[in-house]
């Protein structure tokens, strides 16, 4: 392990989030595992909560994101982010534009964001994440927040990944019938109806309620929340069911 | 208890006879194979009180078909959000673009904010509507190119390839 590894990791134990970035770069690459810079013995591994949102292109899963950025703020509590865009299957390349929604908390040094090009990962994530979430564990964060690149009906892999999955549709996300395929809603512990003031909002969401009721009961009861995240609207409820799940896995 | 999705198991969508052609094809061959491993990372700003980012999204897409991971920060930031943004990136080139005249503060500024965190590796350009008597100034105070009306993206995306300082840390 070389010298300058040891130093960047001492830098991110004393807050400098340039150390924490360039780490990150490093697992990113490939060039080093979290566990080999951590080097176990000397930096505690803590597993702190994470959620996970995710859902269809465009649904509003970075402007949602925002939101709940805010409410986490408003309690006094750091989160680390890690927002996945799609790289070019074409080029390689990628545009990471989830952060340009966060901008009003580009200042704030309790938010760590990190954008993350998938390079070549299925599943709207990138097999670097476990890496850079125990980077962001070790960092000292008090939650960890990862947002997925846009995903269809089976991209599922996020619930490997967090304790807590949103998962965010608009109301054109079609009738009870899509709710009933197996897929990406049975991963939910929370759905969101964002764009809720679209016509047809309230008929979407009590078809999407209908279906969770009818299905595999489970201890959980998955919750719908209706958001314009926009505006903020609904991002206080979905916190709050945020905690709730997060008290239920015993994780608070 | 249902099936187990592991990420271990993820590969490149991309055939490797697709790869080599691609990476034949490409005239800079040697840089190509090893940004393949190491996207460059670009942090595309705008600074200042500008809304049009017409060049800068023409940039953003430019360089993303260039092969290189390009993050936008979108209009009316300030040196100080730039320098955060680029920081938790970890990007290895800014590239700044004004049309509201202000770039003798803005682009100095955030040179001067990176060197002042530490940072003077990230290669930053410019971009926009620059006078030319100001491109020296801008030079002498760490910006390395600009890029005025007409520039080709083919140059931009080389220029930057030629120039970028930084490189992983080797085991």
């Amino acid at each position: 392990m070389s010298q300058h590894i040891r130093e960047l990791v001492k830098g991110m134990l004393n807050g400098n989030q340039s150390s924490l970035a360039q780490l990150i770069s490093l697992v990113e690459n490939n060039e080093w595992s979290a566990e080999e810079i951590l080097d176990k013995d000397r930096v505690a591994l803590r597993k702190i909560w994470r959620f996970g949102i995710t859902g269809p292109p465009g649904a509003g899963k970075s402007t949602l994101a925002a939101g709940l950025v805010r409410e986490i703020r408003s309690k006094g509590l750091s989160v680390g982010i890690i927002a996945v865009d799609p790289s070019s299957a074409v080029t390689g390349g990628a545009v990471l534009g989830d952060r340009i929604r966060m901008e009003q908390h580009f200042l704030d040094r309790e938010v760590f964001i990190r954008s993350v090009a998938t390079r070549g990962s299925y599943g709207g994530l990138s097999k670097s994440i476990p890496n850079i979430i125990r980077l962001l564990e070790a960092s000292g964060k008090d939650i960890i927040m990862i947002e997925t690149a846009g995903v269809g009906q089976s991209e599922v892999a996020i619930k490997e990944i967090v304790d807590t999955v949103i998962v965010v549709l608009t109301p054109e996300g079609g009738d009870s019938i899509q709710f009933m395929k197996a897929g990406l809603i049975e991963i939910a512990h929370i759905v969101v109806v964002n764009k809720s003031d679209r016509v047809g909002a309230e008929n979407f969401a009590s078809e999407i309620m209908g279906v969770l009721s009818m299905g595999r009961k489970t201890e959980w009861q998955v919750p719908v929340v209706n958001t314009q995240a926009i505006y903020g609207t609904g991002m206080e409820q979905l916190y709050q069911e945020l905690e709730k799940h997060r008290n239920f896995l015993g994780l608070g | 208890m249902g099936l187990k999705f592991s990420l271990e198991g993820y590969n490149s969508f991309e055939s490797n006879e697709n790869k080599i052609e691609r990476i034949q094809t490409d005239e800079l061959r040697g840089i190509a194979l090893k940004e393949r491993e190491r996207p460059i990372r670009v942090l595309i700003a705008k600074p200042g009180l500008d809304g049009h980012d017409r060049g800068a999204k023409a940039l953003t897409l430019a360089l993303r078909d260039k092969g290189m991971e390009v993050i936008y920060t979108g209009i009316r930031q300030t040196p100080e959000s730039i320098v955060q943004v680029a920081i938790q990136e970890d990007v290895d080139v800014v590239g700044l673009s004004s049309l509201s005249g202000a770039h003798d503060y803005h682009f100095p500024r955030v040179a001067e904010l990176l060197a002042e965190a530490g940072i003077t590796d990230i290669l930053i350009i410019g971009g926009g509507v620059i006078p030319e008597g100001d491109t020296a100034f801008l030079k002498g105070k760490g910006i390395k190119k600009i890029f005025g009306p007409g520039a080709r993206t083919e140059d931009i995306a080389n220029f930057i390839r030629k120039n970028v300082k930084r490189g992983g840390d080797q085991k």
